[in-house]
């Protein structure tokens, strides 16, 4: 392993997804990337790289990021057929160099699912997630003054829980990861979130339903217990929260 | 939104570009909230996301609003030092570790040994021993400045030598590696991923970053801007957290400026205002957009020879050394010059690539980092001005004989508003007196 500080660099070859828009045909492309300091993250890497594509009149990569501190969601690409890349739980922000060796040949892609579109190169069109969202992901409840902290009763397992499955921040790592494409681990760890706690009880239902109706009607897969997704999850979110998805959605049924 | 759309002296839409199809839009409306955030990123490196920026906030500067404070920054104590030249982005650390993190660098310049072989009495657990009510727990500004004396002296520690160290053995040896876990196990897990070291067996490094503007466009009591019908909300107003802001108040403030003000004082102004329905093919609408379209057009055609980010890189060192955690008369001054001459440059010798059609990163990037060029102006000329330290704005020629900050209320008690006056005019000064009911202004000591 290399010490913060250690100067040390390698040297990479990069195949990358190019895409001009969403209906254009896209292809890999080459390229070298030198000198790459393995105290960079990855897309640090690829800012660099993009530095000397501008530099040489040449159109550079697109790819989404923002916080850069895996919290926001905004970054992800699949790094050798994995998603976010090699390391567990990591987005690919925090994703550092030094996890690569000297004239390693990595490939770069973005996600694979018929529901996100790709916008251009590795920046793809997230917002069937945010439909998601809308269907149900939220609780219309008007706060009003904040009651004491004693008044509604949380036991500790469900606060951890609702906190785990809250930490998802919707990159869609889960539906590249599966063979299937499917959404649910997303939609399981938002429906969970709310069924946790007593404030989420009163739509449960009508959320359960709408949430998972719309997944289906989005054109995302089923699950078929692959597993796939939590091993790719940034976040680490647990497929516990599918199945209390799967039993809120048998539950709204049945009622 | 690059644009703010202004009619009869009121806010009245905003012109936008949409991101994937490069499209301008005109959006009407009865008045605009801006919920933009601050300008952390001005200086290039910071803790903020990448995406943040000014552009917004400075569009409506240009348009009318005042822009209150701009020297106000917050540099927070504890982040993840810079490793690269590469370097995007700067990672806190939660202020928490200051909880039970003891903060030491070695006595002597010249001692490379590693942390663990330094022995007690010769570590400098600076904080503690010049501040030994408050310890390792003084405000933010205050420990960001300690760090950067004792980086400043050649005892800072790491590979670059600007970092001090952050050491939670104490706790850890105190209250078991299980409790110190359940605390700050998430900090600890990504303090490793970025810096592949463990900070249970080594002392983290930690380093002062931008983090935090206080100031912004200015607002009254309802958030609505010097231009009537357009309200500012959170960073991206100046209005609560003075010179220095307290830790977890810009929640505090995200939350009370949406949920407990304007609800209310936007009703207020909808009431009390008689509007013609603003439409979008209003000559005003037009006007903003074709300056947008000739702006854009403008930084596509260049075709110099320096990327977006290389100015940006140069900008940030500029108000990171010269307008950063201290300041000084002759360092402002020299940055006031520095930033005109590479805001002349980028408009000359600017590279971006693609073209205004559809999706294009750099030209995003090349809008904003225009902006922040401007913007940095104008942050030197109101650090210029007010000659006091006060706050995050720590002049070194206004310091008390222990070094501690040395305000003016005689002088400086009030808010600088900036009113622009058009490209190549010095910003119209406004002067709002501070009053305190209250409290009485004392001198802050945490001796």
């Amino acid at each position: 392993m290399t010490k913060a500080g250690n100067k040390s660099c390698i040297n990479l070859k990069l195949k990358v997804w190019r895409q001009k828009g969403p209906d254009v045909k896209g292809r890999f492309e080459t390229y070298k990337a030198r000198d790459v300091s393995t105290n960079m993250s990855f897309l640090e890497m690829l800012d660099v790289v993009n530095e000397e594509m501008i530099l040489s009149g040449k159109d550079p990569i697109a790819f989404d990021h923002d916080c850069r501190e895996g919290i926001c969601g905004a970054c992800g690409t699949m790094v050798n057929g994995r998603a976010h890349g090699p390391e567990k739980g990591t987005t690919l922000c925090q994703l550092h160099m030094r996890h690569f060796s000297n004239g390693d040949t990595v490939i770069i892609e973005p996600w694979r699912s018929r529901a996100f579109k790709v916008v251009k190169d590795l920046v793809l069109d997230r917002s069937v997630f945010d439909k998601i969202i809308q269907a149900g992901g939220y609780i219309s409840v008007n706060t009003g003054g904040a009651p004491d902290g004693n008044a509604i009763p949380v036991p500790q397992e469900s606060a951890e829980k609702a906190m785990d499955a809250a930490a998802c921040i919707g990159c869609g790592a889960c539906v590249a990861a599966c063979p299937n494409a499917s959404a649910m681990l997303f939609v399981g760890a938002k429906v969970s979130q709310f069924t946790l706690l007593p404030q989420g009880l009163p739509e449960a239902k009508k959320r359960a339903l709408a949430m998972i109706g719309k997944m289906d009607e989005l054109g995302f897969g089923n699950c078929t217990n692959e597993t796939e997704c939590e091993k790719e999850c940034p976040k680490e979110i647990s497929i516990e929260n599918i199945a209390r998805m799967n039993r809120e959605f048998l539950k709204a049924g049945l009622s | 939104m690059l644009d703010l759309v202004v009619i009869d002296g009121k806010a009245r839409g905003i012109i936008a570009r949409n991101l994937v199809s490069g499209e301008l839009e005109k959006h009407a409306a009865d008045a605009v909230v801006l919920a933009s955030g601050g300008y952390g990123n001005a200086f290039y490196l910071s803790t903020n996301a990448m995406g943040s920026n000014i552009s917004a906030a400075f569009a409506s500067y240009r348009k009318g609003a005042s822009f209150a404070n701009p020297c106000f920054v917050q540099i927070h104590p504890t982040c993840i030092p810079v490793h690269g030249t590469y370097q995007s982005k700067l990672t806190l650390m939660s202020e928490s570790l200051r909880n039970d993190g003891r903060v030491w660098v070695p006595r002597s310049p010249e001692d490379r040994r590693p942390p663990d072989q330094i022995p007690e009495t010769e570590r400098d657990y600076y904080l503690e021993e010049k501040y030994p009510r408050f310890g390792n727990l003084v405000p933010r500004d205050v420990a960001s400045r300690r760090a950067k004396v004792q980086c400043d002296m050649g005892k800072g520690v790491g590979g670059t030598r600007l970092a001090v160290y952050l050491d939670l053995k104490d706790a850890i040896e105190k209250d078991g590696r299980d409790v110190i876990a359940r605390k700050y196990g998430n900090l600890f897990e990504m303090y490793e991923k970025i810096t592949a070291q463990d900070p249970y067996e080594t002392p983290m490094m930690i380093y002062p970053a931008v983090h935090y503007t206080m100031g912004g466009l200015w607002v009254d009591y309802n958030l609505m801007s010097t231009i009537p019908g357009l309200f500012v909300l959170g960073e991206a107003n100046f209005s609560d957290h003075g010179a220095n802001r307290l830790g977890a108040s810009a929640l505090m403030q995200g939350l009370a400026d949406g949920y407990f003000i304007i609800p209310y004082s936007i009703g207020d102004y909808l009431a009390k205002s008689s509007h013609d329905t603003a439409r979008e093919d209003h000559s005003a609408f037009n006007e903003s957009s074709l300056q947008v379209e000739t702006r854009i057009k403008k930084l596509l055609s260049i075709g110099g020879k320096r990327t977006v980010d290389d100015f940006h890189r140069e900008l940030g060192h500029i108000l990171w050394e010269n307008c950063g955690m201290t300041r000084k008369e002759k360092d402002l001054k020299k940055a006031k010059k520095l930033i005109a001459d590479l805001r002349a440059e980028f408009w000359e010798n600017v590279l971006v690539g693609g073209t205004g059609k559809g999706f294009n990163q750099s030209l995003e990037k090349a809008g904003r980092v225009a902006d922040f060029l401007q913007f940095g102006e104008l942050m030197v000329m109101d650090a210029l001005e007010r000659k006091e330290s006060c706050g995050c704005h720590f002049n070194e020629d206004f310091q008390t004989d222990e070094h501690e900050a040395l305000r003016d209320d005689e002088n400086f008690c009030h808010v600088s508003a900036w009113e622009y006056r058009g490209e190549g005019s010095k910003p119209k000064f406004h002067k709002e007196p501070l009053e305190f009911e209250n409290v009485e202004l004392t001198q802050r000591s945490y001796k």
